[in-house]
């Protein structure tokens, strides 16, 4: 009986230790995302409300004021939000024909415009903003406008047609047997069916437009700027840090204000919809009227879409291979030869991959855990980790910029800090692709795992570690693709060798001459490459839809 | 053996398990078998490990398993709908128990072929286990939870999803394997068919209690509750007395030997649709209210003062015709009131 007692006391023991062990994992897996966004993020953001609120160690609200009462910075201001509003209009108003289309016509090469369609959204703003370049209408709204909606076309055809192609048609069919014509039916039955997802789209349009910075940068001229550009501007040319922290406070505000009207409007979204099966609701079409209406609409999508990447392309190869190999030389305002920045870039982007991957990859399986046991603390780790999507990357680069150029943390000259600034950009993507992965498995894999002889920390390494690598690699694709276009925060924190292809293409946009605008659409043709294989990596992965952005 | 003793489990308020006891010996095929709700499958979670007890005992062989974590236990679980692991091909989902024992890669290997041959499925190693058929995940999850060689298998509604065609089939090949490999095994399941042509033992379970224990075929012939009873297709249950001479009910006198325990006063006669017969002069009466075709005869409803009974019967009377019905007094039974 007593050596039964040793060995119930043993296992005990060796329980609790073990209890202990998961225990301190588990904080380890919370600490390192709250650690790296307080000091990445927090922190910075921090920096800046104090900087445009207490500069002098006082609460102090003459520079906001200025801000608020400067007729030049309210034009500004006023500027900002009408262009996004325009372009979020005229984005939803296109796309969603375009949804209509691509979601509910069967036709030959669906699948390959649906993909096509995508890449604008995947391109770096810098790129965009240089294929409008080659257009030759910059310094106008009207180029502002469409390289918005070149930009955020795929985000209405994507959300909206994602839930159109699931729509159960019956309903549509039973309101034109009650006798509703065609468009009756579409503004009485299918348009409120489809406000979700339209409101979805629009509020992140909205949001993009918003904080749009190289496509205002390159594209809006001397004449045209928003509350990013300001920012920048003040910092970069009139060294006036205590405005341009004003305008951040403003910026920062206007943003979290964006967002809860969206997650307001999203949570809304509760009506249960009688989905179907994409393959029951496509048809070809069949009418005259029908095709026609596809044809207008993938005519559309060519000329919108297609051609200023056709132009950007095409003027790269103007001058035959000249401009691409002027990029092996050095030019003003560079240090080496352009196509440095090439290998700078591909660089900073596998570390910035990895430090996301790292960090948001802990993130999500600190949020799934804490989903799981339905802690309550959960809320504040999710706010926490999906703030800096909302936040502009003008606002990081700025929060970097005055935070940490002092000890403890003066990064100022480290090189890591530009792969740093990026990972925390790529984060929220990385985690938005991953929870819903690891939420996802069915616990009972777990038992399972476990009644088969797996140890808790076998369970987790056999079962929810290798079920999230796919979506790992996704995010990872992901993450690549956002550091390797990444322009605004970098241009706040670069240094003359730190430059990264994105800034370098701003440098040779900014040089005067038709030579170095040819370097700057080969430059930019090579970046369009380089992150469009990123994507198609994540895009063949992407059997099944993985995770929601 | 496993030894289960006055097992007490709660979720929140709700008791899933009120104090249940019960062994299963080596060798032997128990199965609990009970409506959905009845605490089956939380049965199972706590012997598992999966669940914590609030109260009562589950042992082995005379240990006590309390403090045992799931992994240590040795139990092999067939999880309802299987929960294969979709990340894993078929062999690589047969030979996870093996690779848990860290045994070197070739006897894994050879361990997990011999588990699938078993079930039938050599040839299936390297298969997706989404693109198989619902019979084949069964075997799959079958073979997986015996390639350990677990020293008690237990099995959730084991053939709960498939086809009735299937589940026939694999009933009896389940049967065979049980038989010849010399498993020790619990299951659970709410279909009678499958559980008395499974196990040595059927426990029949109700809101977390058990109603009754005992061989398939006394349970079958002899339900000891009106619960069990009716759960076993009892349908007719009419109020009865026993005195010294017999049982009197509306069915007329039935023989004191259907009631060899009770010494007197109220009890039950319950009876299966197959033992009541149409029959003009039957005592009892009453007015056909529907009938149901049932493969090899019909079920008819008759509304008598009693209440509703159901009887079988080759051909079916109208609806609304006067009927009168008998009991064949072997084939019922007498229970507490």
């Amino acid at each position: 009986m007593d050596h039964h007692r040793v060995a119930v006391t043993a296992s005990t023991i060796a329980a609790r230790s073990q209890r202990i062990l998961a225990r301190s994992v588990r904080i380890a897996i919370i600490a390192v995302p709250v650690v790296f966004l307080a000091v990445f993020f927090l922190y910075p953001v921090a920096a800046i409300i104090g900087r445009g609120l207490v500069p002098r160690g006082a609460l102090d609200l003459d520079p906001l004021g200025s801000v608020l009462t400067d007729p030049g910075l309210r034009h500004v201001a006023w500027f900002t939000v009408w262009q996004a509003a325009l372009s979020t209009i005229l984005t939803v108003a296109l796309g969603i024909p375009g949804a209509f289309v691509l979601s509910r016509y069967r036709f030959r090469g669906r699948a390959l415009v649906r993909a096509l369609v995508t890449v604008p959204f995947v391109l770096p703003t810098i790129v965009v903003g240089a294929a409008f370049s080659a257009l030759g209408i910059t310094g106008s709204v009207g180029a502002i406008l469409l390289a918005h909606i070149f930009f955020n076309y795929a985000v209405v055809v994507r959300t909206v047609g994602g839930l159109w192609g699931h729509l159960d048609s019956r309903p549509e069919e039973a309101a034109q047997m009650l006798g509703a014509n065609r468009w009756r039916t579409f503004v009485g039955v299918t348009l409120p069916a489809l406000r979700p997802a339209i409101i979805a789209a629009a509020s992140i349009v909205f949001l993009f437009c918003f904080t749009s910075f190289g496509v205002i940068l390159v594209l809006g001229g001397p004449r045209y700027a928003t509350l990013e550009t300001e920012i920048y501007r003040q910092t970069a040319q009139l060294l006036n840090l205590p405005v341009a922290a004003a305008l951040a406070v403003v910026q920062l505000a206007a943003v979290l204000a964006a967002l809860s009207v969206g997650s307001w409007a999203r949570g809304r979204r509760s009506a249960a919809l009688g989905l179907r099966a994409a393959s029951e609701v496509t048809k070809p079409p069949r009418t005259a009227g029908a095709r026609a209406f596809l044809a207008a609409n993938l005519g559309l999508m060519a000329l919108l879409l297609g051609a200023p990447i056709a132009v950007l392309v095409l003027r790269s190869f103007a001058p035959g291979l000249d401009a691409y190999r002027q990029l092996t030389h050095p030019g003003s305002g560079f240090l080496d030869a352009p196509i440095q920045a090439v290998w700078t870039s591909l660089r900073y982007a596998s570390i910035a991959t990895v430090l996301a991957l790292l960090v948001g990859g802990a993130a999500a399986f600190a949020l799934a855990q804490a989903h799981r046991s339905k802690r309550r603390s959960a809320w504040l780790l999710d706010a926490l980790v999906m703030l800096p999507l909302g936040v502009s990357a003008v606002t990081v680069g700025f929060g970097f910029l005055i935070a940490l150029d002092s000890p403890p943390l003066d990064l100022r000259t480290s090189p890591a800090i530009i792969p740093i600034a990026h990972a925390l950009i790529a984060i929220p993507f990385v985690v938005r692709v991953m929870l819903p992965v690891l939420q996802s498995i069915d616990p009972r894999l777990r038992e399972a795992a476990a009644m088969l002889g797996a140890a808790p920390r076998r369970v987790w390494m056999e079962v929810d570690l290798r079920i999230a690598a796919r979506a790992a690699l996704v995010a990872a694709g992901f993450a690549f693709a956002i550091s390797l276009g990444e322009f605004g925060a970098t241009l706040f924190i670069v240094r003359p060798e730190t430059t990264t292809l994105p800034v370098a293409i701003y440098r040779l946009l900014g040089r005067p001459g038709a030579a170095s605008f040819d370097q700057a659409m080969a430059a930019s043709t090579i970046l369009m490459v380089l992150t469009a294989a990123s994507v198609l990596v994540i895009e063949r992965l992407r059997v099944r839809d993985v995770g929601e952005f | 053996m496993l030894e289960i003793e006055q097992l007490r489990v709660q979720y929140g308020d709700a008791v899933a398990l009120d104090g249940v006891d019960l062994t299963v010996a080596d060798h032997e095929v128990v199965c609990v078998l009970g409506p959905s709700g009845s605490g089956k499958s939380t049965l199972l979670r706590a012997t598992a490990g999966l669940e914590l007890p609030l109260a009562g005992r589950v042992s082995w062989d005379g240990e006590d398993l309390a403090g045992v974590a799931p992994h240590r236990r040795q139990f092999g679980l067939m999880f309802q709908d299987h929960a294969l692991f979709p990340h894993r091909d078929v062999i690589g989902n047969v030979a996870f128990g093996l690779r848990m024992q860290r045994r070197a890669t070739a006897e894994v290997d050879a361990g997990a072929r011999a588990a699938l041959a078993r079930v039938g499925l050599a040839g299936f190693e390297h298969r997706r286990v989404r693109e198989l058929s619902g019979g084949e995940q069964q075997r799959v999850a079958l073979a997986r939870a015996l390639a350990p060689d677990p020293r008690l298998l237990m099995l959730d509604e084991p053939l709960g999803s498939l086809d009735r065609e299937l589940r026939e089939r694999l009933a009896s090949e389940l049967r065979t394997l049980f038989v010849s490999l010399g498993v020790t095994a619990l299951f659970v399941t709410h279909d009678q068919d499958e559980a008395f042509a499974l196990a040595d033992r059927v426990v029949i379970m109700r809101s977390g209690t058990i109603e009754q224990i005992g061989a398939p075929q006394e349970v079958w012939s002899h339900p000891a509750t009106e619960f069990a009873a009716r759960f076993l297709g009892f349908a007719n249950v009419v109020d009865a007395t026993v005195d010294a001479d017999g049982v009197r009910c509306a069915w007329g006198p039935l023989p004191r030997s259907l009631a060899p325990g009770d010494s007197g006063g109220r009890v039950r006669v319950a009876a299966r649709p197959d033992a009541l017969r149409l029959d003009p002069d039957g005592p009892v009466r009453g007015h056909v209210s529907g009938s149901t075709f049932r493969r090899d005869h019909f079920l008819v409803r008759v509304e008598t003062d009693l209440g509703p009974l159901e009887v079988a019967a080759e051909t079916p009377p109208d609806v609304g015709e006067n009927v009168g019905l008998g009991l064949d007094p072997s084939a019922a039974v007498v229970l507490p009131a």
